[in-house]
């Protein structure tokens, strides 16, 4: 006789945002997974239409308190592109500096306060606090160069006010960059050390085969500029990018689910960046990486935590990299005329590909706008892999399997928030 | 006198979240010599690093508890744990209950820790102080001047 059994979580705790997740089984048998999205819808591309083309950095950059310079990046590098803008080398190297320190920022955060206590068996990281002290003094020293490094080019840490269309309202002297290089070495080390703690974790041996998805950018490991490509073969410009995907509704999620025109899953973030540009990483970060035998593709949602180590080692030695070859601009931004037709942006923010797209009219306004987020772009992956995940594990007990099921979901950090979107009339449906 | 902080915790752009920092405000020019006052966000090493090598805590911050608006509660925290559920501690952030906590387990907080939180009548952006909360910023200054100089003068 088959037992069925529903196991619930109704507040996912440890990830960005507000979601839940349901799981039926029936016996051994996986009924319905679903990861389900309650945050309250945002509204922020309809926000954004009627507004001037240069107020979006700063309107975006409020879809996210973790990841805000990813929103004003994605929006910048579209209204740039419109406009045939290219701004010089010392501009683009000062916004890949800014985004460094919101990967490291964000990526400490995650392997240390929101996913490191499931893999050490503990609640939260207040517990993990006090039996791993100085692992989580570690962490909250990472993130906070993380944070200095925004506070210093983006006027504060969190939502910078410093970045616009073209440029920056003020770019930083010399001197004031070097004063982060003693912090930034440092944390390089941590980082360095947070890669082999993380790799002498319990792993479950999993490996996810659908379509990974990254930015591509000759030369570097892609952050805030590149072409789209895939492990099946795709290579994109940003503005093909609605060509090939599309967004769909769902009742359970306030958030849009991406996925390839005509079906298939794809997924984005850092184990995608990795195995699509482990070889552009830092020499350091693919050392980091060659120690612990990590290889040069990842398709193990769990081990993303290590992923995210080396991630944060190349942040940290791109950034002291970018200090070191920095070189004042002659002015702090490039003006900037609107053009009227539709831009398009991109970038990596620290959870996956951001894509934005704005269609304006001449004398600038906003139009339309349409924002495609990290996480809904792998919510379906996402559930895939949670559905998988169950099917393999029936036998725990519901308990266990509830642990191991948030554990699924926290190995992409989500950013739910960011993810939520207006949906017609459905969103309130009781 | 042993090292005293007060930090008040806030946004000043959304209506009674500024109460915090409000207090924090008019505090900064009546202290008594020695106590330190600083306005914070809640960024949790920022304000581990602002009561370092403190003896005496206070924290200052908006709660939402339902409660009606302008009351106060007091926690002494070097004990035991504030409520989580009336310091705003979310997923989005990691909240003042939260960094207490983790700073306790790290042998990071101060012998002292009170905890002053002011309940809100409105987030609006933009808009000041609702006079509830208003008149609950002024009582609590005198309140806790009133113990920052009797601290003072029985450490005389």
């Amino acid at each position: 006789m088959s037992k069925r059994r529903t196991i619930v979580t109704d507040y996912l705790a440890r990830v960005e945002g507000e979601g839940a997740m349901t799981v039926q089984l029936d016996g051994d048998r996986v009924e319905h997974v679903e990861l389900r999205i309650f945050e309250p819808p945002r509204f922020f591309e309809a926000f954004l239409r009627g507004r001037s083309f240069l107020e979006a950095p700063d309107i975006t950059a409020r879809i996210c308190g973790i990841c805000p310079v990813a929103y004003q990046t994605s929006s910048i590098n579209a209204m740039e592109s419109l406009c045939g803008v290219v701004v010089p080398e010392p501009i683009r190297m000062l916004r890949r500096l800014l985004y460094c320190g919101e990967w490291i920022e964000s990526h400490a955060l995650h392997i240390y306060m929101l996913h490191a206590p499931d893999f050490l068996g503990y609640e939260s990281a207040i517990e993990l606090a006090r039996d791993a002290s100085q692992a989580v003094e570690r962490g909250l020293a990472l993130k906070r160069t993380g944070n200095d490094l925004m506070t210093l080019l983006g006027g504060r840490e969190i939502h910078p006010i410093n970045v616009r269309v073209g440029g920056f309202y003020r770019v930083p002297s010399r001197r004031e960059l070097r004063a982060l290089v003693e912090p930034l070495e440092l944390a390089r080390e941590a980082a360095l050390e947070t890669v082999r703690w993380t790799a002498g974790f319990d792993f479950p041996e999993r490996v996810v085969d659908c379509d990974l998805l990254a930015l591509d950018q000759p030369g570097e490991y892609a952050i805030e500029r590149g072409r789209i490509r895939s492990s099946a073969g795709l290579d994109l410009a940003p503005a093909e990018y609605d060509e090939h995907f599309e967004e769909l509704h769902v009742e359970r999620s306030n958030a849009l689910q991406s996925q390839l025109r005509g079906g298939g899953t794809y997924l984005c973030g850092p184990l995608a960046r990795y195995s699509l540009g482990a070889a552009r990483l830092s020499p350091l970060a693919r050392e980091a990486a060659a120690e612990i035998g990590l290889g040069n593709e990842c398709r193990d949602p769990f081990r993303s935590i290590v992923v995210r180590s080396v991630e944060l080692v190349h942040a940290c030695d791109e950034s002291l990299r970018l200090i070191e070859a920095y070189e004042d601009p002659e002015r702090p931004a490039e003006p900037v005329e609107p053009v009227a037709g539709t831009g398009y942006g991109v970038s990596e923010a620290p959870r996956g590909l951001l894509y934005h797209r704005y269609r304006l009219d001449g004398d600038g306004t906003i139009l339309e706008a349409k924002i495609v987020p990290p996480t809904s772009q792998n919510q379906l992956a996402i559930e895939d892999d949670l559905r998988d995940v169950v099917a393999r594990n029936t036998s725990l007990d519901d308990e266990v399997l509830r642990q191991l099921c948030e554990q699924t979901i926290r190995n992409y950090d989500p950013c739910i928030s960011c993810a939520t979107h207006f949906l017609d009339l459905q969103v309130d449906r009781k | 006198m042993t090292r005293t902080v007060v930090i008040g915790i806030g946004n000043r752009l959304r209506g009674d979240d500024a109460a915090g920092v409000a207090v924090a405000e008019q505090l900064r020019p009546r202290v008594p010599e020695g106590v330190e006052v600083v306005s914070c966000d809640e960024e949790p090493s920022r304000l581990m690093e602002a009561w370092e090598g403190a003896e005496s805590l206070l924290l200052v911050d908006t709660v939402s508890s339902g409660a009606p608006p302008g009351t106060l509660h007091r926690f002494d925290a070097g004990e035991e744990a504030v409520p989580a559920r009336t310091f705003r501690s979310s997923t989005h952030a990691i909240g003042v209950a939260d960094t207490i906590e983790l700073a306790r387990a790290l042998g990071r907080l101060p012998r002292r820790v009170r905890v002053y939180g002011i309940e809100a009548g409105s987030f609006e952006t933009g808009s000041p102080l609702t006079p509830a909360v208003e008149s609950a910023v002024t009582f609590l200054v005198r309140d806790v001047l009133a113990d920052l100089e009797e601290r003072c003068t029985s450490a005389r």
